[in-house]
Order: structure tokens, then C-alpha cells, then sequence
């Protein structure tokens, strides 16, 4: 069937079987392979994207049913050169070893923020609570996630 | 790869529509919430829909409020409530604390994003957690089909494991927790990881009349509890007053009756032990409530 999917702020229109996961349509149809495929059992987290906004675990979601809705991935956080906070967070921090769990991860983040600006340590490692790490032993992660929000504070203080 | 057998998929638009879909297509269709719990299965080829209808465009079933009939209130949430949605209501922190003791213990946060209230009674698992908080709550399943609404008391809503009342075209729309005074609830879930399916869990309800128990509900999962309930403590301590004996008592009637299976998440005495210590827990904590109020 035919679905129109918004991805990081463009339309995508195409053919596909309503069996097809939206992990798979991102990163097969789309060529956005940022967005990670890793337990294929809504465990890891890796394949983590914000669909209207939430964070969801794609591989647990039909991209017949994003027809009509929004995703964002890890490509779209960065606007062109310039790093999200939350990239430049995981960057000064080293949030990453290996990254093959960071992009789920930052897309979490990113929702955490959003609504929540300067969470606890408590409260980022719940909203990670879902998602493993084989590398940073979530310390490095914990304040990637502080120093993201330190970012977006200092930003915000600049534009009042 | 684990990838669903072939499908036709359909988005309904309403309750009467999703209804007439499930009509159409007859038995080899499912309705699909937030898909937590059928995807998976569809990718083990453990279910094989033929068709797939899409309930999550459905506004009727959305929504957490309280529903005023008869001059009686109760608390009314939709079928299509994700459960991060009943997690941060404020109503169910106000009125049944239980359910958000519950919601901050099933699953992770981004599954919590998807998985429904609807899809999670519909699936019927037997260590399920909200079955057992509604059947502390003495809770109402409020069913639709083609010939219209019908009422089933959450102890009455499972048939079996995996099974439910839910006919093969009727929806469950949303289920209704009557609001009386004295009350006080909490859940107790002991598991081996953050985020996991429960060893043991189990909730309690009380309603006071100073310090008599006039009503009470005992909801048990994961230890192959009649119904999710734990009737016969129920029973002992209906009427009766609120003591730390009795709680310890109700705890020990409860484990006698439950039929927990051993396997990858423990043997059967000790579920066994954890359901009546839970029950026990349960209980203190929501007689503390309904005493002192929810921060307790
Ligand atoms: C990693 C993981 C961990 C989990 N941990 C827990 C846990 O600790 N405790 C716990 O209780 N649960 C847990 N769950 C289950 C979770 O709560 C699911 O979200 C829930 O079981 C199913 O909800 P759903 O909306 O995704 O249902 P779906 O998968 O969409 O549907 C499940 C079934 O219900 C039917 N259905 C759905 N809605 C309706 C309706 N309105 N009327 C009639 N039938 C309907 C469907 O046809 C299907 O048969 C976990 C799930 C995952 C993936
Ligand atoms: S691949 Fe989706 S949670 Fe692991
Ligand atoms: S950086 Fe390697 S798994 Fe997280």
C-alpha cells in the first residue's frame, strides 16, 4: 500500500507491504541508517525515534502505521553544520564508545529535554531505563545529558 | 530478521467503523493499539492476522476523566491511553494511587510511549500488571459491539490466559473505576530487572469507614491467581478492622491459594512467598493512604 511518511521534516512517499517494520523503512527504503536495528525484540532500544514527538522503539511499530505522521531520527537533529545540544553533549562528554547505541539514545534525550530541562541524574536514568549501553556504563551518558542542558540554558540566557 | 507473515492492513475511523471492519473481515482480524504486544507475536508467526485494523486514530477511546451516571463518580479511561498517559495523570494520583504505583513499574519508559491500557487487558498475559490493579479496584470493562454496550466487572474480564470476554467483533472501549470515599490503594512488583515482566506482583484497595474495612480488593499476576484476584483474603478481611495481624494473616491466605508454575523467573515457593508478603506490603501501604493520603 501506499503511505506518506514525514521524516525529519520531509514527505516521503512510497509503496510498501504493511508488514514492513519502521525501523526497516528508514533504514532500507529511506537509505537513514542512522536510526540502529539491534535486538529486534523492543528490549535494546537502538532503533529508538521519536514518532509526534515520543520516543517509540521502531522496531515495534509498522510503517503503515506512521502513514500520515511525524518522525524524527538522528539525522534531524543537527541543522546542517551546527550540532544539537544534545550531539554537542554526548561529543564534550563522551557519551560514546562504540555508538551503536547513541542514536536511540539521543533521541530519548532529546524528547527528556524537551520536556524537561535540567533533569536529575535520576530522572535521565530513568528515561534511559529502556535502552542499553555495552560501552559507557551510562556514567558518560548521565552527563552528556547535564552538559546538553548546561548548552541550551547558556543559549537561552544569550537570546533574553 | 524476524518479519510478520503477509497482512492487509486497515486504519479505522471510529468505534462503529472499527466494528464493521472486524465484522468484514471475521475472526482471522485483529485490532491492532499500540502494538507492543502483537507485533512481537506476529514476528514469531505465534499470531497471524490476515488483517490488521488500526484502532490509534480513535478519539473516543482516548482521555482519562471522571464520569458522573446515577449520582455516582467513577474514573473513566479510554481504551487508547498509552501508559505513560496514566502514569502522569493527575486524577489517577488523586483517586487510585495504585495505578500509578503500577505504570512506574511496567515496562520502560519508551515502551510506556506506545503500549495502551486497552491492549494491555485485551492481551490478557497472565503476569500482566494492570489486570491485577483493576481487579484490586473493582473496576468495569465497558465492552462495544454491533448491538451495542455492555459492562463486565474486571473479574470477570479473563476467560483464561490469553483470553479475554472480548468477542471476536466487539471492542473494549474503556474501563471505569467507581470513586468512593476512605479509600486507599498500592502495588508491589518485585522483579529481576528494571523494566521486566513481573516474578510476583499484587495490589491492594481499601475503603474505610474510620477504621473498618467496609470493602477491599486484592489483585494478584504472575502467580496464577484465580481471575487476577486474591478472593479468599478478601474475604477474611472485609468488615473487619485495619491491623497489622490481619494484613499478615490476608497475606498468608493469599499465598495458600495462589498456583504459581516455576521457570526462568523463579521457583513456585518462592512466588509463592512473594505473593503473600506482597499482599501484606500492599495492603499496609494502602491503609497508610487511605489514613494519611497518598503521600504516605
Ligand atoms: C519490552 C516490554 C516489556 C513489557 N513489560 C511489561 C510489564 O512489566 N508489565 C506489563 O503488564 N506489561 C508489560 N509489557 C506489555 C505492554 O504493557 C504492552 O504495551 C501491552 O501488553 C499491550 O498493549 P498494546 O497497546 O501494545 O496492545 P497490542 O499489542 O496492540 O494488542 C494486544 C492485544 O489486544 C487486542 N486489543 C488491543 N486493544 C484492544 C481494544 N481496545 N479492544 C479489544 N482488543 C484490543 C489486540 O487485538 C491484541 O490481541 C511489556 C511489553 C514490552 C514490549
Ligand atoms: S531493535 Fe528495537 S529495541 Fe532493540
Ligand atoms: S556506546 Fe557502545 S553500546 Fe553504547
Amino acid at each position: 500500500m501506499q503511505i506518506t511518511v514525514t521524516v525529519n521534516g520531509t514527505a516521503h512517499t512510497r509503496e510498501v507491504e504493511p508488514r514492513l517494520l519502521l525501523v526497516h523503512f528508514l533504514r532500507d527504503e529511506l537509505r537513514l541508517t542512522g536510526t540502529h536495528w539491534g535486538c529486534d525484540t523492543s528490549n535494546c532500544g537502538v532503533c529508538v525515534v521519536q514518532l509526534d514527538g515520543q520516543p517509540v522503539k521502531s522496531c515495534t511499530v509498522l510503517a503503515v502505521m506512521a502513514d500520515g505522521r511525524e518522525v524524527r531520527t538522528v539525522e534531524g537533529l543537527a541543522r546542517g553544520a551546527e550540532l544539537d545540544p544534545i550531539q554537542q553533549g554526548f561529543s564534550d562528554k563522551h557519551g560514546l564508545q562504540c555508538g551503536f547505541c547513541t542514536p536511540g539514545m539521543m533521541m530519548t534525550c532529546r524528547a527528556l529535554l524537551d520536556r524537561n530541562p535540567d533533569p536529575s541524574d535520576t530522572e535521565i536514568r530513568v528515561a534511559i531505563s529502556g535502552q542499553i549501553c555495552r560501552c559507557t556504563g551510562y556514567e558518560n551518558i548521565v552527563r552528556s545529558v547535564h552538559a546538553a542542558a548546561e548548552i541550551e540554558r547558556a543559549a537561552q540566557e544569550v537570546h533574553q | 530478521m524476524q518479519v510478520p507473515a503477509q497482512f492487509d492492513y486497515e486504519r479505522a475511523t471510529g468505534v462503529a467503523h472499527a466494528i464493521a471492519l472486524l465484522t468484514r473481515y471475521g475472526p482471522e482480524s485483529r485490532l491492532v493499539a499500540g502494538g507492543h504486544s502483537l507485533i512481537p507475536m506476529m514476528k514469531l508467526r505465534i499470531a497471524n492476522p490476515e488483517t490488521l485494523i488500526d484502532i490509534n486514530d480513535l478519539d473516543e477511546l482516548k482521555g482519562i476523566s471522571i464520569a458522573s451516571a446515577d449520582g455516582a463518580d467513577a474514573l473513566r479511561i479510554g481504551a487508547m491511553v498509552r501508559h505513560t498517559e496514566l502514569l502522569e495523570s493527575p486524577l489517577a494520583v488523586e483517586h487510585f494511587p495504585i495505578l500509578v504505583d503500577a505504570e512506574r513499574v511496567i515496562a520502560d519508559p519508551v515502551v510506556r510511549n506506545r503500549g495502551t491500557i486497552g491492549g494491555s487487558l485485551c492481551q490478557a498475559d497472565p503476569s500482566e500488571d494492570l489486570s491485577a490493579a483493576f481487579t484490586a479496584l473493582h473496576a468495569v470493562a465497558v465492552i462495544e459491539g454491533a448491538d451495542g454496550r455492555r459492562e463486565v466487572s474486571a473479574r470477570e474480564f479473563h476467560t483464561g490466559p490469553y483470553q479475554t470476554v472480548v468477542g471476536d467483533a466487539e471492542i473494549l472501549v474503556e474501563v471505569r473505576v467507581p470513586i468512593r470515599p476512605g479509600s486507599g490503594s498500592a502495588y508491589e512488583k518485585v522483579e529481576r530487572r528494571v523494566g521486566d515482566w513481573a516474578v510476583a506482583a499484587g495490589g491492594a484497595a481499601l475503603w474505610l469507614d474510620a477504621d473498618t474495612i467496609t470493602e477491599v480488593g486484592i489483585g494478584l499476576t504472575a502467580v496464577g491467581a484465580e481471575h487476577f484476584c486474591a478472593a479468599q483474603a478478601e474475604d477474611y478481611l472485609r468488615g473487619g478492622p485495619v491491623t497489622e495481624e490481619r494484613f499478615v494473616e490476608a497475606g498468608r491466605i493469599a499465598a495458600e491459594h495462589v498456583r504459581p508454575t516455576a521457570d526462568q523467573r523463579g521457583p513456585e515457593d518462592y512466588k509463592r512467598h512473594l505473593a503473600g508478603e506482597l499482599t501484606t506490603r500492599a495492603l499496609r501501604r494502602a491503609a497508610a493512604r487511605a489514613q494519611h493520603g497518598t503521600e504516605a
